[in-house]
């Protein structure tokens, strides 16, 4: 179920700029489902790790307070154009998705 | 179960590291670590939720920036974007001071990581949010704050 994650990854100087786009509904457990009232399951990412050449760069604890389809960006400083950038999720369900991208 | 798992590891690293560092006479005991713990992620006020992360005695700054709408018509997507300008940032918090569980995000920061941060993240009312900066074991913080006209949160 986990659709397809993206990744852009530009040089800016010396710094790479790294822009991911994740596809999960991210709910906060808190929502009512506008036709049953019922509540609707939480469901978000509670974890997302970054690496670039094999290199862990960011760790990140999320929960359901971050936005539907989240976006996340940051900027590493150190690699080179061609380097590979590995981004991981895992949510609260289990359920986890992986991508990567070459740095442009 | 990974949340468990998370924390277990989490703690066992944490504790080890403060350990060495207190042994070293480097920190005093009391000192903030980097990354919350995922109780903190629970935490129902900001209080707690600093307080989950060893966050108290963060000492407010103007090295943080927080870039946010000043009015967001949609809470449920609101861009927040947090840049430090403290050297030796480890990791960056983004809390929305009034939603249901305050601490949205955790981003530990390493192998050359600048201490920057872009984001969308829920709002369920007009309130501060609050980015806590970990640098060289203390802790930072500022606020910005963001009107929100419609609310993300419940319903």
């Amino acid at each position: 179920m986990a659709e397809p994650m993206r990744i852009r990854a530009t040089m800016a100087g010396d710094v790479a700029d790294v822009k991911v786009l994740m596809n999960h509904a991210m709910e906060t457990g808190l929502r009512k489902d506008a036709k049953t009232g019922q509540l609707v399951p939480a469901h978000y990412i509670t974890e997302v790790t970054a690496s670039v050449n094999g290199t862990k760069v960011l760790d990140a604890g999320m929960s359901g307070g971050i936005s539907k389809n989240p976006y996340l960006g940051f900027k590493v400083k150190g690699p080179k154009a061609g380097d590979k950038v590995v981004v991981n999720w895992v949510d609260n369900k289990g359920d986890k998705n992986t991508a990567e991208a070459t740095i442009g | 179960m990974n949340a468990l798992r998370r924390n277990v590891l989490k703690s066992a690293a944490g504790a080890g590291t403060v350990a060495v560092a207190v042994a070293a006479g480097l920190l005093k005991p009391t000192l903030a670590m980097a990354g919350a713990p995922r109780s903190a992620f629970e935490a129902k006020n900001v209080g707690d939720a600093l307080k989950g992360m060893g966050a108290t005695a963060a000492a407010d700054s103007k090295d943080i920036t927080i870039k946010a709408p000043d009015i967001a018509e949609n809470g449920a997507v609101v861009p927040v974007e947090v840049t430090s300008g403290i050297a030796g940032t480890t990791s960056i918090a983004i809390i929305a001071e009034k939603n249901a569980t305050p601490l949205v995000a955790d981003f530990d920061l390493m192998g050359g990581a600048q201490g920057f941060i872009s984001t969308r993240i829920k709002m369920g009312q007009t309130s501060l949010v609050r980015a806590v900066v970990s640098a060289g074991g203390k802790s930072y913080t500022a606020t910005k704050e963001v009107k929100v006209t419609i609310g993300g949160c419940g319903g």
